[in-house]
């Protein structure tokens, strides 16, 4: 699309002063006249939102319209300095990302596009990126929206008081909760708080099956408020939800909309290695609002910003049912990917899967690879033909995972798929190959936390079989000696 | 090729045109044609994906495409059912370019049904082309 200087959009005959927007130097942005009638509809869906026209059914008149009255800002899709390119949606800036085109939408030879972001729809140099400026949406205030009738443990209670307290106060902070701390009834308090007070919301996480746990969990505790669940191929897309559970994806759509975001599993991929995701969180917030990280397993880098104060931090070392977590025991299992050639298993991993089923406890099996997984899985199967196998491209993952839970099938191997998420009640879990270094520290407690979540089966084996000792499994094996011995030390263990 | 394909079209990454160079030029290094022609879309189609994905192929192949044909009308192909495809009436109409007696090679980008192919070669071959070949990349 081109515009001209005083931004009349044109999509054909372009007359000779029109521009990209790119190339327009300062957008103008018309004050906001009161007495234009304004389209709910469109302040409903574009509110918060940084959205492209396509993605928008009204037509361009009625939009430009609401840019002229000021309700509506026009920025820069690209922007392009004398030294770099940068997307303003998704704040690529690896210049690899971009290429360009001849656009018949502008006419131009070589309109620019980022890559990164194009799943979302193509943001090139001649597309404005549509927000809404205008006066917000009114919504219902509901008062108190909470209704759960459970209690925190001293832990939670401790952490809860935390997160509310920042919620009020627009800071930012961390919970560290151990897995199986019961992360997300320390967040009711604060959400209620903010909502309240008519605060939008948002807890964002990196992982699609977390929304999808944490939509129902949510709205059956604030059953009298409208809660978006937004993840590629959700239907909620445009619902404005005082509540809104999101992938950090799907932020990218938001610009300065929510008072509140709480980041869950910050630690997990993609979040930490793809920096548009972080550039998304950043830019759904609003400029005073507060914001909640929550992991099990911060990285280093957030463990010395806690350590150092640079970072506000608040930790729950235990778990809600007052075990202690179970401490992963290493095992040297030799050059285990030779046996699996030979169509071995190491002995060790043998005996341990061996006692497992005869004593019909269900376990895990993470393996680094699929192939690796595809492999061992032919050589149980001789011996128990029941076990089952899944990764993250399998289509029958949410099947196969059901099936452990009704305990169809003793055993399941996965690679790092079902690192966190997930909780089978009495399990056991053997890592093989820990030495690979797709097992962070992170990851390695988190699958540790698989093991002993429910209140009735506090208890379990977790064992590392490895081809040489990594820093990883030690500094994940230190982290959860050092989370029991606060525990012990604040009297939130019992046993 | 798939995900590729989708990608290029639908989401509009240009770049990927590139990709299918060395195939489209290994290919017509054995074709015997006097121009490349792209299935044309129509004007709104063309301003919603931003560029015609045929064309884009024939121009990242290092050859110039010749627009020889216009859309008459406009609801998308891969919306319509496989028996549609079919029995639909004729969608393209000829631009006015003396095509007397030339060879003309069709590029695009998905066969499906072949019958938007059928209906673009219908066409030449009524304005008088002496032969109209095509070429696609994928099976759809």
């Amino acid at each position: 699309m081109r515009f001209t200087p005083n931004m009349t959009p044109y999509i054909k005959d372009f007359p000779p002063e029109s521009l990209p927007i790119s190339s327009i130097d300062t957008i103008p942005e018309p004050p906001l006249n009161e007495n234009f009638p304004l389209n709910k509809e469109l302040q409903q869906i574009l509110h918060g939102k940084q959205l492209l026209f396509e993605n928008l059914q009204h037509p361009l008149e009625e939009i430009h319209q609401h840019y002229e009255n000021g309700y509506i800002t026009y920025r820069k899709g690209i922007i392009k300095t004398k030294s770099k390119t940068v997307c303003a949606r998704c704040g690529n800036q690896e210049q690899s990302l971009f290429a360009h085109f001849p656009c018949a939408r502008c006419g131009e030879e070589e309109c620019i596009y980022c890559r990164k972001c194009i799943m979302m729809g193509r943001v090139s140099e001649c597309t404005p990126l549509i927000d809404w400026c205008g006066p917000e949406p009114d919504c219902e205030l509901t008062e108190h929206p909470l209704e759960w009738q459970g209690t925190l443990s001293p832990g939670q209670q401790h952490a809860s008081d935390q997160v509310r307290q920042i919620i009020i106060e627009n800071r930012e902070l961390l919970v560290w909760a151990v897995c199986g701390a019961g992360k997300t009834e320390v967040l009711f308090e604060g959400i209620n708080a903010a909502l309240d007070s008519g605060k939008r919301v948002c807890i964002a996480t990196p992982r699609t099956d977390v929304v999808l746990e944490l939509g129902p969990r949510l709205q059956a505790v604030f059953p009298g408020i409208q809660v978006a669940v937004l993840y590629g191929g959700s239907e909620d897309r445009h619902l404005q939800a005082p509540l809104t559970i999101a992938t950090t994806h799907q932020l990218l759509r938001f610009y300065k909309a929510f008072d509140t975001v709480i980041l869950d599993e910050v630690d997990a991929f993609p979040y930490t290695a793809d920096e548009s995701l972080q550039y998304a969180v950043r830019q759904s917030r609003k400029e005073h609002s507060s914001m909640v990280y929550l992991t099990a397993t911060p990285n280093q880098k957030w463990q010395n910003e806690c350590r150092s104060g640079k970072m506000d931090f608040v930790t729950i070392p235990a778990r809600y049912h007052r075990h202690p977590l179970p401490v992963p025991s290493f095992k040297w299992c030799g050059n285990w990917e030779k046996s699996l050639q030979q169509d071995k298993l190491p002995p060790a991993v043998t005996q341990w899967i061996k006692k497992r089923i005869d004593n019909q406890k269900q376990c895990l099996l993470f393996l680094p690879k699929i192939d690796k997984m595809e492999k061992v899985l032919t050589i149980l199967r001789k011996t128990y033909p029941k076990i089952q196998a899944v990764s993250a491209e399998d289509p029958e993952r949410k099947a196969k995972v059901q099936m452990m839970r009704n305990k169809e099938i003793p055993m399941l191997l996965t690679t790092t798929i079902l690192e966190r998420g997930v909780t089978f009640p009495n399990i056991d879990v053997a890592v093989l190959g820990s030495e690979d270094r797709i097992f962070t520290e992170s990851a390695l407690v988190q699958i540790a936390g698989r093991v002993g979540r429910s209140a009735q089966f506090p208890r379990g084996d977790i064992t590392f079989f490895h081809y040489g000792k990594t820093e990883s499994m030690v500094k994940a094996r230190k982290q959860i000696l050092h989370m029991n011995a606060e525990a012990k030390k604040k009297g939130l263990i019992d046993y | 090729m798939k995900e590729t394909l989708a990608r290029y079209k639908f989401r509009g990454d240009y770049v990927l045109a590139r990709a299918f160079s060395p195939f489209i030029k290994e290919k017509l290094k054995n074709l015997n044609f006097e121009c490349l022609v792209p299935i044309p879309l129509s004007p709104e189609r063309l301003y919603e994906r931003g560029f015609n994905q045929s064309a884009a192929l024939i121009r990242e192949a290092g050859f110039t495409p010749k627009d020889l044909l216009q859309r008459i009308h406009s609801e998308k192909q891969s919306k319509k059912s496989r028996l549609d495809r079919i029995h639909q009436n004729q969608v393209f109409e000829p631009l006015n370019i003396n095509i007397k007696n030339k060879i003309i090679l069709l590029v695009d980008d998905i066969y499906t049904t072949g019958s938007t192919l059928y209906h673009a070669a219908r066409v030449l071959k009524n304005g008088g082309a002496a032969s109209v070949f095509s070429l696609t990349l994928a099976r759809g």
